[in-house]
């Protein structure tokens, strides 16, 4: 059913070779789009015609993904591949250097007893801070990400959401979270949202082009859209954002941004990845996705790990393509690997206070 | 009965008592209780290790509001309990005759005398502090003061030989300096300690406080012994093989042990028990100006 329209749009794309999001290539398979997103209405009849969600269906999807018993050797697979993931993210408006820094230090050595701990895949902080984490962080290796675009509420106007990117980005940001504007979608007005995420995506580029070759990406910083899923209302209105993110150039995904009373949820992040899927194959553009908020126990983790695993399959399973946004889980998913390694339940002195 | 009555018979569903609530075993299973004769009596939780980890979670969850709750407050809520069990005394007479063999009237002296130790236990709620915490004299110019605070979740094996006496005499004395508690019930008979959770969960109590798992004593043991986040393990329902296995495991976070002795319960029970359970902190004040 759900590949309905992505044969539609078939014929459209030449080759279904998967390229990255923030890759050259991608570019030239978005504008084979170029019809659906040329103006409003055309925008507007696409979103509005992908097929319905069922959602009886997605949430007892996500329901009998989240049985699967994972334990013992694959369990710590689980465990070693989750923390791996971890946008570890401090967002706080009490932060101050001294603890971007300690976070920092947790990131690279997640486990000080225990140094065969994976290091996490990001510190996810806001934007002034991010020269502390970038210098904090040295080269580790562990990406710096910045949430920009007046986060968390996106209430500003586009010519100061578009400096506090670029801000961030001067700085030495390499990946950008930056919010959609829900008032804007909620109201129907599709392209107000297209066209922001694409100029925030140029903010990302950054000029000059110096180092971060490594990321593959050239210069530019990685662009997270965050739809803030908790204020959408319906899983319809996921899709269709999901769709129009992927349209205008987002290399992630991601539900939301914690700081409203509905985080992630098992049935969005499913309906996200599953809208992943469809554009990958309707375009050959791979988008990573990333859940954030209220995601606290190994547990949790591990069936969202089934989730990607079942959905889009191994490709996905890297921190390239699936990131956590979390601050206590890590703490959660480290007990659990003292757990295993040691044969005794942990508990919170082991760990760092946050 | 039915034929008398025309009525069927309503079987109790006992369950476990953790974080305030009643659950099922994360396992799902049970085992049959039977009376001193050997006549089945109900089917009892058997939990798990994962019930016992849920369990420390809940007990470490309860641990500041209860630590943190004044003493006076806490005595209220311990002689609260003995009010409930006044209430529903001839419930735990029966409970405790058919589990111990005993008499009525034996099972009922068992009872009152349990009782009685809540009462005697909670008065000792605002009283501990003057027994175990002392103006200590120093060389200096500074007050020197001890006071005793609780050291944060305690398992606790009730012991085997009585069900009921015997398991309120090791609960009481943990919980009323202010620890929280996961107690292991005696593995033949259950059944009057999982009823007590009914009433600790409609006395006031906050909910982990005291969490009760019916089972093994041996295999709910080992885990909670190992466990990093249990500060001290009473092992009056352990016998002396197990104890010393108990013991070793519980070195390695260095938890306080309290070793199982031969004990009467129907003695004074003297502040041995509450005692053991206890850190002194000391504060240095400077005195003058």
């Amino acid at each position: 059913m759900t590949w309905r329209y992505a044969r539609r749009y078939a014929p459209l794309v030449t080759m279904p070779i998967t390229v990255p999001a923030y890759g050259k290539e991608a570019a030239g398979r978005l504008a084979s789009m170029a019809d659906v997103t040329a103006d409003d209405g055309a925008l507007r009849r696409f979103l509005h015609g992908l097929p319905g969600v069922d959602e009886v269906g997605l949430q007892a999807r996500a329901a009998t993904l989240g049985t699967r018993s994972i334990k013992t050797t694959a369990k710590a697979y689980a465990i070693d591949l989750a923390i791996s993931m971890i946008d570890l993210t401090t967002l706080e408006g009490a932060d101050t250097p001294g603890k971007v820094r300690a976070l920092c230090a947790k990131g690279v050595h997640p486990d000080p007893t225990d140094r065969t701990a994976p290091k996490v895949a990001a510190i996810c902080v806001y934007p002034d801070m991010v020269a502390t984490a970038k210098e904090a962080l040295g080269d580790s290796g562990i990406h710096v990400a910045s949430v920009a675009t007046a986060f968390p509420a996106g209430r500003a106007a586009l010519p100061v959401k578009l400096a506090d990117t670029r801000d961030a980005v001067a700085a030495g940001a390499d990946e950008i979270d930056m919010v959609i504007d829900r008032g804007a979608f909620l109201s129907g007005r599709y392209m107000d949202v297209f066209e922001e995420i694409k100029a925030v995506k140029e903010a990302c580029a950054r000029p000059g082009g110096t180092s971060r070759s490594e990321t593959g990406g050239g210069s530019a910083a990685h662009l997270k859209v965050i739809f803030e899923t908790g204020e959408l209302q319906t899983y319809d209105n996921v899709r269709r954002v999901s769709w129009l993110a992927m349209l205008a150039g987002a290399d992630f995904i991601k539900t939301s941004t914690g700081k409203v009373a509905v985080n992630a949820t098992p049935p969005v992040t499913l309906l996200m990845l599953e809208a992943v899927r469809d554009f990958h194959a309707a375009t050959g553009v791979q988008v990573g996705v990333k859940p954030a908020g209220g995601i606290r126990t190994t547990k949790d983790a591990i069936k969202y790990l089934v989730m990607v695993n079942e959905t889009l399959g191994e490709p996905w399973l890297t921190a390239d393509w699936f990131r956590f946004g979390a601050s206590s889980l890590l703490n959660d998913l480290l007990m659990q690997r003292q757990k295993l390694s040691s044969g005794r339940y942990s508990g919170p002195d082991y760990v760092t206070v946050d | 009965m039915s034929e008398l009555t025309g009525r069927l018979a309503v079987f109790k569903t006992y369950k476990l008592y953790v974080g305030g609530k009643f659950p099922r075993s994360e396992s799902g299973r049970v085992y049959e209780v039977t009376d001193s004769k050997g006549t089945w009596l109900a089917n009892a939780p058997l939990a798990s290790r994962k019930d016992a980890r849920d369990a420390v979670v809940a007990a470490r969850k309860a641990f500041g509001g209860w630590s943190g709750a004044t003493a006076y407050n806490r005595g209220q809520i311990l002689y609260r309990v003995a009010e409930m069990l006044e209430g529903r005394r001839d419930q735990f007479v029966a409970e405790v005759a058919a589990a111990e063999g005993l008499s009525k009237a034996k099972a009922a002296a068992q009872v009152d005398a349990a009782i009685d130790r809540w009462v005697w236990y909670a008065g000792w709620s605002d009283k501990v502090a003057q027994i175990a915490g002392a103006a200590n004299p120093v060389a200096g110019p500074y007050f020197n003061l001890s006071s005793p605070e609780p050291t944060g979740v305690v398992a606790v094996l009730a012991p085997q030989d009585s069900s009921f006496l015997g398991l309120v005499s090791v609960i009481a004395p943990a919980i009323v300096t202010g620890n929280t508690a996961v107690v292991v019930a005696a593995e033949d008979a259950p059944l009057p300690a999982l009823s007590l959770a009914e009433v600790l969960a409609t006395s006031d109590l906050p909910g982990g406080v005291v969490n009760l798992l019916s089972g093994r004593t041996a295999e709910l043991a080992a885990p909670l012994a190992a466990h990093q986040d249990v500060n001290a393990i009473d092992l009056a329902g352990a016998d002396a093989d197990l104890a010393k296995d108990l013991e070793i495991a519980a070195a390695d976070n260095l938890k306080r042990v309290l070793r199982p002795t031969p004990p009467n319960w129907s003695a004074d029970p003297g502040t041995g028990r509450l005692l053991t359970f206890l850190e002194t902190k000391t504060v240095w004040h400077p005195k003058g100006t």
